[in-house]
Formats: C-alpha cells, structure tokens, sequence
C-alpha cells in the first residue's frame, strides 16, 4: 500500500541568513537550582518554522531550558525573547507556547474530545468553532472514532496522538515536544517521526524538541543543539554534526567513532588535490594519518583523530605501496547488524578500531571472519582532527 | 486436614473475639424483658421508645450537626493543610508547621480535650455546640492532611502545568483538573472525620456546655445509671448505618475496579 509521504522537504536554512530575524532568542540564560547550575549563560536562536532539536544526556539542562521557554521555570538572569518580545514575567498561561509533555499529562477525567478542546475553551471560542477545531485536529491525528474515550482505554500510541492533538488545537506560535516519542516502541517511533514532520511542515509551525535519542534528533530536525553540562557545545544541521563534530564529546555522542591521540607533524596549509583543504599529518603511536582539513593546530600539538567506522574499508589484502592511513590487525570481533557488519579489529599495538562494511550481497558466509588478519585504510577526506 | 482444622478454629476465636460483644448487644436490643441480660422474647418496643426519648434523639441530632459541619470545615482546613505541605517544599516554618499538624494524631485525647478547654475558659466562651464543633474540627483535621498529602503526593504535576501551558490561569486550573482528581481522597477524609467525631467521647466532653450532648456523652452517662435496652437499640442503629457505609464503600470500590479493568481492555482492543 502506498502512503503519502506529504510534499518533499524543502531546502530551508535561514540560520545562514545574516539579515534573517530569529523567532526564539535565548540570550545568556543562566538558571541556577541552589549551587547547582542547570544551564549555563546560554545564547541560542531559533528560527520560524524550524523543527529544532535539543539533544544531550539526561541533566545537560534541555528540559530546563525548554521549561524556560513555556514559562514553568524562571531564568536566574539572562532572557527569552519570542518574536523580540521579552516573555520575562509572563506566565505559561499566557505565553504564546504550547508544549507536549513527556507523560503526555492527559486529563484522565475527560474525554479525548475535551482533552483536546480544553486549551480552546480557555480561550473562549464559541461552541461551534471548538467543535470545527477538534474535529480536524482529531483526523490530522487520525483518532476519530476515539472522541468519546477516555485517556485509560486509550493505547500508549493513541495516548502520544491525543497529547499532540490537545498541544496543537490552539495553534501555537511554537511548539515544544519534551522526549515526545520515548515511551513507544520502536516502530511505532519511525512512523511517528515522520508524521512529526509531515505535521510540521503542513501547519507551518516552529517546533522545538527535546531529546536523549540522537537518532530521532537525527531524523526529524533541520538543526541539532548538542549539550552538555548547561552549555550547548555545537549547533548544526544533522549531517554537518554527524560529519564534522566540533569537539571529542560531541563526536562520541553522535553516531559510533573511532578516537585516537594524535601529535600534529606537519601542518603547512599546504593543498595535495586542487580545491581541497590544505593536508594535515598526523602521528598515533607510530601509526601515521594525513587529513585533507582547516585546522588550526600547529606542530607537536596534541589533538585527536576521529573517524566513523563506515569510512574505515577493511581488507585481507594489504594497500599498494603506502603506509599512511592505514593500519593491521586481527578481526577480534563482528557485529552483525543485518545492514552492516561492524568488525573489531585489534590492532598489532594492542588499540582497537572499528570498521562497519555494508552488507551488499546476501552472502552467509563473510569472506573476512574472527581471527583474520586484515588491513584497514581511509581516504584523505575520512576522519577528522578534533583540537578539543 | 490437621492444619486447616487448627485454622478454623483460631479463625472462629479471632470472630468470636472481634464480634460476639456487638452480636449480644444487637441481640438484647431486641429483647422484651427489661433486664438485659434475661432473654424475655422479641420485641422492638425498645426502638420505639427510643423514637419518643427525646433526649436521646436530641442527643443523635447535635452529634450529626456537630459530625457534619466539623467534618466539612475540617476537610476544607485540612486539605488546604495538605496542599501546602506537599507544593511548597520550603517556606519558613515548614518543619514546625509539619509537626504541628501531625501532634493531635499522637496527642493524647484528654490532653487534646483539656487544652481545648482551657482555651475556652480563658477565652471566656460559652461553652456549647460551637465549642464541641471547633475542637472536632481541631482533632479531624489532622487525619483529613495526611489522607489528602498522600494523594497529592503521588499526584502528576505535570497535569497542572499542561492545563496552563493551554492557557487556565492557576486558581481554574485547580478547580478545572487538581479537585476533581483528587476529590476522591478528600471524600474518604470527610468520611473519616465524620466517623471520628460521631465516635468521639473524650474531647466532647471537655467541650461541650449545656444544650449541647452528644450521643456518645448521653450514652455514656446513661450507662453510668445502668444498661438499659433502649441504649442497645442505639447502638444497633450506629451499627448499622456504619455497616452499610462501608458496604457502599466496597461496591464503589469494586465497580471502579470493574471499570479500570473494562478500559484496559477496551485499549488492547485500540491497540488491534
């Protein structure tokens, strides 16, 4: 059966516009709890229409953050402006904010239908107009045979739909999605990522969420804020934070990578390949890597070199007639995935590095297998040399 | 078969123990002799008199107002009680406030009564109905905080803060989403109140003024001139009304699980 997918996703990047407005500004928020500082002078924009992710482990201050914003939480200093007005002051029930919670926090002693109807009645619509509303919010959620049900005999998914109905019938200016999905199952999570975002793209509205799943914030975001400890360490869109992590935490936290301690040999600003960035060499124990990249590290500094294991290609044959960015080992363990095989390999110094393989062909029998000794290489444009 | 006629036989003790006092009362309620312990034939002539003892019926009638109202101005006080110990975590006075609402549960209920007294003395207030009334509410209270506390503590706040986050200013929002949920709690806390103060003797006693006896005080000074039939048939009648509350009360409970267990099916079903 076919679905509809909605229209194709647009190109959308305002965040490179230096004249574009932002529609959230956090500026320094500082909030502290006692000694304890939640978040830590934090200065971020967001921009209209943005499906905005904050990402990070649990206590790296996003629910604080995003707890500002609706307006349960005060900032110890700093402020938050929401089309350049100042919200300080205003309390939640009159911000122009509606938030999905983590719980869903459902009125279990009213209907689906009321659920949803009553951020309206608060606003004293008229009778027939709340009714229009929950109509369509209830068929842009596809829950209409469960008006009349209550919270209780209501599924976890059904409970998730009901959530997002209620938050989206009044038609916020922004949307906030506290770890919207992380009580479904896993399929259940992929559909409803790509609803998010089809619902998202329909309404034309600003989406900020919060989660631990890097995956999703993968998914669903045109921008990622990684954070850590109050700070956000790096903000970018999902393929720029996957391929070029600013730092070690932010590598480690996206995706799987191999990190190893380099000394910086030679950085001349010198271009091998017309048009590419300037080479980078590098040494690890020995082990010598050169990368095609703008760094700012000069000679002897210590730094890090990073590289997904998918950009590692594994081997039984050893490479022609070079002996940078490559190293040998012994197949010490395979993952295997059903699309990839990660293997780990351990390498003649004792260090261990992973290298995952697509599983193109459907074959049983993997030609490389535990206890081979095998090559390992990258290309010059592989990994990536991490200063901090 | 050893052991279980060992159990029945405790069993039997432990009922016989528990009930054979109120089996004899009820009985002798019944009975046609005036003498109380001689079994003199069936007879209800001991409720009828009751109808036409007018201070016995007086008696029945302050301890209901007297029950109702403190039970209700005790619940209001102590929910709100129970409301502030649970949402505010830290205000000065906290810890003796906490102390201080929890003491006439431990206090002793003639020192509670004494206390009571003194103050009404020393505040030269005639003592009466209003007088039994506000130490009720006094001593109730205290149980209606820590039933309410115990709901409110397990209560999602993050119900209130989604009915503001959709725009219900704080004071609607309790009466839109916190009441109603945990009216529940603060029903049984009235019910418990109202049994205390209907049941209460000592503290009454220390309170109450001319005009104003309640039945456990009637009672208890008419059985100091000797047990008469007509106070068995009372006390049958308190048992009764007490027994069928709680019968109420289990089919309530049952019905509601009833129900519990008919919405989880109903979101299995959803589920498919």
């Amino acid at each position: 059966m076919a679905k509809s997918l909605g229209p194709v996703k647009r190109k959308f990047s305002p965040w490179t516009d230096p004249s574009a407005t932002p529609f959230i500004r956090f500026e320094n928020i500082t909030k502290r709890y006692g000694d304890f500082t939640a978040v830590d002078n934090l200065t971020l924009d967001i921009y209209e229409r943005e499906f905005f992710s904050l990402l990070g482990p649990s206590g790296c201050g996003k629910t604080t953050l995003m707890r500002m914003l609706a307006g349960f939480e005060e900032p110890t200093s700093g402020r938050i402006l929401l089309q350049g007005k100042d919200l300080s002051g205003v309390p939640p029930y009159r911000r122009p904010t509606n938030m999905m919670f983590q719980s869903y926090a459902l009125f279990p002693h009213m209907t689906v239908e009321k659920n949803i109807a009553f951020g309206l009645e608060q606003d004293g619509l008229a009778k027939p107009e709340i009714k229009a509303r929950v109509e369509e919010m209830l068929k842009l959620v596809k829950l209409e045979p469960f008006a009349k049900r209550k919270p209780a005999q209501l599924s976890g998914g059904q409970r998730q739909r009901v959530a997002l109905a209620r938050s989206l019938a009044k038609r916020p200016k922004v949307l906030l999605l506290d770890e919207p999905l992380g009580a479904l199952d896993r399929k259940l999570r992929e559909e409803t990522q790509f609803e998010l975002m089809d619902i998202q793209h329909t309404l034309g509205l600003t989406f900020l969420i919060v989660t631990h799943d890097q995956e999703e914030a993968m998914t669903v975001s045109d921008r990622i804020a990684v954070m850590d400890k109050g700070v956000v360490v790096q903000v970018a869109a999902p393929a720029e934070i996957y391929e070029g992590p600013n730092c070690r935490y932010v590598a480690e936290f996206i995706g799987d990578i191999n990190i190893l301690d380099c000394a910086v040999t030679e950085n001349a600003g010198v271009c091998v390949h017309p048009g590419h960035p300037p080479l980078v060499r590098l040494e690890s124990d020995g082990m010598k890597i050169a990368v095609e990249q703008e760094c700012p590290a000069s000679n002897g500094a210590k730094v890090a070199f990073a590289i997904r294991p998918e950009k590692v290609r594994i081997s039984l044959d050893p490479p022609v007639e070079t002996d940078v960015n490559t190293a040998h080992g012994e197949v010490w363990d395979i993952g295997y995935l059903g699309d990839f095989s990660v293997f780990l390999v351990r390498l003649d110094d004792g260090r261990i590095l992973r290298a995952a393989q697509a599983n193109v062909s459907r074959l049983v029998d993997r030609p490389i297998t535990f206890g081979d000794m095998v090559w390992l290489t990258w290309p010059l444009d592989g990994g990536l040399v991490l200063t901090r | 078969m050893k052991s279980s006629r060992f159990d029945s036989t405790v069993l039997t003790f432990c009922f016989a123990f528990l009930y054979l006092p109120i089996v004899i009362l009820v009985v002798y309620s019944f009975n046609a002799s005036k003498l109380v312990t001689v079994w003199g034939g069936f007879s209800l002539q001991w409720y009828r008199s009751l109808w036409s003892n007018e201070s016995l019926m007086d008696a029945a009638w302050v301890t209901a107002r007297v029950g109702v109202l403190s039970a209700s101005i005790g619940t209001v006080l102590g929910t709100l009680a129970a409301l502030t110990l649970v949402r505010f975590p830290r205000f000065p006075g906290r810890i003796p406030f906490t102390g201080m609402i929890y003491a006439p549960l431990v206090m002793p209920e003639v020192i509670t009564g004494l206390s009571m007294l003194l103050l009404f003395v020393a505040l030269d207030v005639d003592r009466g109905f209003w007088t039994v009334t506000i130490a009720h509410t006094t001593f109730t209270m205290c149980y209606v905080a820590i039933i309410v506390q115990s709901r409110l503590l397990t209560f999602d706040r993050s119900l209130e803060e989604a009915a503001m986050d959709l725009g219900c200013p704080p004071v609607k929002t309790f009466f839109k989403i916190t009441l109603p949920l945990i009216l529940p709690a603060i029903v049984s806390g009235w019910m418990l109140a109202f049994t205390l103060s209907l049941d209460d003797l000592v503290i009454a006693s220390f309170t109450t003024g001319p005009g104003a006896t309640t039945l456990p005080i009637k009672i208890y000074s008419q059985v100091r001139l000797g047990v008469t039939p007509e106070i068995n048939a009372v006390c049958t009648l308190l048992i009764g009304l007490v027994t069928i509350g709680v019968i109420i009360a289990s089919i309530t409970t049952k019905r509601n699980e009833a129900r519990r267990i008919r919405d989880e099916h109903a979101a299995i079903r959803g589920v498919l």
